[in-house]
């Protein structure tokens, strides 16, 4: 039996900076002092608060330890495990706390979470079936398969689960036209393709918790009437692919996959597919044929998968965190339990990564119905550089953001959409003012125009037109009757596209200028980029009061385009700059400012 | 979406295609394994070389223009070789709003590449990849399996050198 169990945070974000060196100065600690074998060691999921990485959670004292270096492990071997203290200095301390804070209880980021999906990330081996089934795990599988497979769906139908990888259709409902469709071979897919380039919430669920996602698909197979699963994952998630892997072998060995499955007369085995890299195979008919080895491109619906989907059969096709919640509605009483978290049409939780320019970066797990501004302000900690809170960027590509005076809106898929935002896959991407909207619509319409599979000549075209306007504004060459043109081009390409990615493409456009139609106009009539970030519409300058003469940013010029004596205000030659803004980052007394083209006054603030 | 066929072999070396039928072996027979088939070629090669890929179409019977149609329609799929070290700039949403043009344009001036390109020399290849999950440290780049995060562009020149 082991003493205490360390859980070290192997995601992305920590191996980012650093865990698995972390992990190394431990293991070297543990061994000096010969009690290695006291202590499991398991570099698991991610407790979701990547800002801090990494991050060591000692069980079952719950004690987090976070933005640890090697060197720090030598203290917390001797101090905690061996002397049985908190090492006060290595908690949980920022502004947003008195006191250094030692785990969920205390920790602002986690006070107004809830974990539903993330239950276990974090919490146990990724890699262990027993520990998921020490947990409650497959308690809802083994009950599905005493239940009726209508019931199941019934079940589903009324805790109200809608589908989180975009267009939060009803999955009992879904469930129910498979279970339907007549044929006696069916398929259930998930979706594991996560595309929206700006978020990672079921790369994490896959790698912290595998079998909540293999449980799932079987509760579904049970309930649609299916034998076989596949789970199509992009291959940039070897992480994930392994632990899928190994969690499969497992869970046969267990004879939890298999033939006559635990003696019920129900077989189902599951089989893993490696996307290629192609952001339109998520939508689901794309999907479907990349696992039958062709292009993917989306056909018209009807027939909807749930009649004819994979190699022509009826099939499910769910995205991962709707399979994660599955286990947890389908347990004794779980409906009822669900039901009671979020609001009216959208019931349980939602699991965001939250990236941008906001203090604590990560993922996080909160109830449908929590305000935009409890996220930003008392998970998200507030703005990162103290600068102005400009807008959120909900549901990447297919998505819009939503300013700050409607930051009191509430999360859930009919707010967000009246909004002109989705819930989409749950990117959040905060934005200040140094965030320039013009340049964020042209972002998303390069992404999407680039993975237009070309199928639809206004998808095809459209988004190419739009995008050499949204060019030709941010390079100071916009014309006044651009935003018209803009306007019309999208509507047109959201009405005649034949799959989502070109129905959806535009909305990221018209809601930048729906809530900002002052910047662009800005950009349009006066070249002046106000963000700093369209690099022909702005001039960097020194401002001669504040500069100090410190000479920092003379050395991070890679042009030598700046001027001075040491201890004197210094001056930017705006022939030689590139507005590169390596200076920005070095100048402590942030005197460099952003002006409009030929200016001299600071319109910065 | 191109369907331009590119294809460059390397010229001083030649193409061992001894493993090319092992590798394969599950999938024939099986026309929807084109892309694991594809994938395990890549993986041994690092891309996907025209005689191996007609070794392909020869024994999983399928015509050439078939596997180059779906090899091109995925961006995984490479048809030219790439070098020893492959820089991938992360262009999700996150990083892009902290700067990512801003280190890509770096990098690009300091390797003479664009985004696809590989050195003369095959040491790095320039790509771009859409959201890594380290989006807590924006801006990030990989290379080759290392991530570096928090990344101003002054600090390009010493990563890079560090990769000999
Ligand atoms: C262009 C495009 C990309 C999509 N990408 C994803 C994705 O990465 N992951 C996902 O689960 N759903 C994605 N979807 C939505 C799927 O088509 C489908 O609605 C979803 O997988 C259904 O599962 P759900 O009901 O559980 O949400 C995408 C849709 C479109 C149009
Ligand atoms: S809307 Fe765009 S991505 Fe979708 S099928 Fe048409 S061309 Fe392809
Ligand atoms: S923006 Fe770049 S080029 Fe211009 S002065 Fe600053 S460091 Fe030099
Ligand atoms: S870093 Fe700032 S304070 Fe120092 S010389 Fe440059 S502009 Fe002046
Ligand atoms: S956007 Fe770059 S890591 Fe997420």
């Amino acid at each position: 039996m082991h003493e205490k169990h360390l859980m070290i945070c192997g995601a992305t974000g920590c191996l980012s900076s650093g865990s698995h060196l972390v992990e190394e100065a431990l293991i070297e600690e543990l061994e000096k002092h010969g009690i290695k074998d006291k202590y499991r060691l398991v570099m698991g999921g991610c407790p979701g608060f990547c800002e801090v990485g990494p991050i060591i959670v000692v069980y079952p004292d719950e004690v987090f330890y976070c933005r640890l270096k090697p060197k720090d492990m030598a203290e917390l071997v001797e101090k905690h495990l061996i002397g049985g203290e908190i090492v006060e200095r290595l908690l949980y301390k920022g502004p947003d706390v008195d006191a250094p804070a030692r785990f969920y209880d205390t920790i602002p980021f986690y006070a107004k979470q809830k974990f539903n999906v993330l239950r276990n990330s974090g919490i146990i081996d990724p890699e262990s079936i027993d520990e998921y089934i020490m947990r409650g795990g497959y308690r809802a599988f083994t009950r599905a398969l005493d239940l009726d497979p209508p019931a199941i769906c019934e079940e589903v139908k009324q805790a109200g689960l809608r589908g989180r990888g975009g267009a939060g259709f009803s999955t009992g409902l879904k469930w129910e036209f498979t279970n339907k469709a007549p044929g006696s071979k069916k398929y259930v897919v998930c979706n594991a393709d996560e595309g929206d380039p700006g978020a990672f919430m079921d790369r994490s669920i896959l790698e912290g918790d595998p079998h909540a996602i293999l449980e799932g698909m079987l509760i579904c197979g049970r309930a649609i009437g299916a034998n076989e699963g596949y789970i199509y994952c992009r291959a940039e998630y070897p992480l994930a692919i392994k632990r899928l892997k190994l969690a499969i072998e497992k869970a046969e060995a267990y004879g939890l996959l298999g033939e006559n499955i635990l003696g019920y007369g129900f077989n189902f085995k599951i089989n893993i597919k490696e996307g290629a890299g192609a952001f339109v195979c998520g939508e689901e008919t794309a999907l479907l044929a990349s696992i039958e080895g062709k292009r993917g491109m989306p056909r018209p619906r009807p027939p909807f998968p749930a009649q004819s989907g994979l190699f022509g059969k009826p099939t499910t096709i769910n995205n991962v965190e709707t399979l994660a919640n599955i286990p947890l509605i389908v347990r004794e009483g779980g409906a009822d339990d669900f039901v009671k978290v979020g609001t009216e049409g959208s019931k349980g939780t939602k699991v965001f990564a939250l990236a941008g320019k906001i203090r604590n970066t990560g993922l996080c797990e909160v109830p449908m119905g929590i305000t935009i501004k409890e996220i930003i302000y008392d998970v998200g900690g507030g703005i990162k550089s103290g600068r102005e809170f400009k807008a959120v960027q909900a549901g990447g590509p297919s998505g819009g953001c939503i300013p700050n005076e409607l930051i009191d809106l509430p999360i859930d898929y009919d707010s967000l959409n009246q909004a002109g935002a989705i819930m989409g896959s749950g990117g959040l991407v905060v934005m200040d003012e140094r965030t320039c909207m013009v340049d964020l619509a042209r972002y998303f319409l390069s992404f999407t125009q680039k993975e237009s599979c070309g199928k639809c000549t206004p998808c095809r075209e459209g988004t190419k037109r739009m995008l050499e306007i949204l060019n030709r504004i941010s390079e100071g060459y916009g014309e006044p009757k651009d935003l018209e043109t803009l306007d019309s081009l999208a509507i047109s390409i959201k009405d005649s596209s034949l799959c989502g990615l070109g129905q959806t493409c535009p909305n990221p456009v018209l809601s930048t200028i729906r809530y900002f139609r002052k910047e662009y106009e800005e950009h349009i009539d006066e070249h002046f980029c106000r963000a700093g970030v369209c690099k022909e519409l702005f001039n960097y300058r020194i401002d001669e009061e504040k500069c100090t003469g410190c000479t920092a940013c003379v050395k991070a010029c890679p042009t030598d385009a700046i001027r001075g004596e040491k201890k004197e205000p210094h001056e930017i030659i705006q022939e030689l700059c590139t507005r590169c803004g390596s200076c920005v980052e070095k100048c402590r007394q942030e005197c460099i400012m952003i002006t409009p083209l030929g200016s001299e006054a600071d319109v910065s603030n | 979406m191109s369907i331009a066929i590119e294809t460059e072999e390397a010229v001083t070396e030649e193409i061992d295609l001894s493993k090319v039928d092992a590798l394969i072996e599950p999938y024939i027979g099986k026309k929807e394994m084109i892309i694991p088939a594809l994938q395990k070629v890549q993986d041994h090669f690092g891309y996907l070389p025209r005689s191996a890929v007609e070794q392909v179409s020869k024994r999983m019977r399928t015509p050439l223009s078939r596997l180059y149609g779906v090899a091109t329609f995925y961006a995984q799929f490479k048809m030219k070789p790439r070098g020893r070290y492959i820089i991938r700039v992360c262009k999700g949403t996150a990083c892009h709003i902290q700067g990512s043009p801003k280190i890509a344009e770096r990098i690009e001036d300091i390797l003479g590449l664009e985004s696809g390109e590989t050195t003369d020399d095959l040491r790095f290849t320039l790509e771009e990849v859409a959201c890594i999950g380290a989006c807590a440290l924006a801006p990030v780049i990989m290379i080759n399996d290392d991530p570096h995060g928090r990344l101003t562009p002054d600090k390009i020149k010493d990563i890079l050198d560090s990769y000999q």
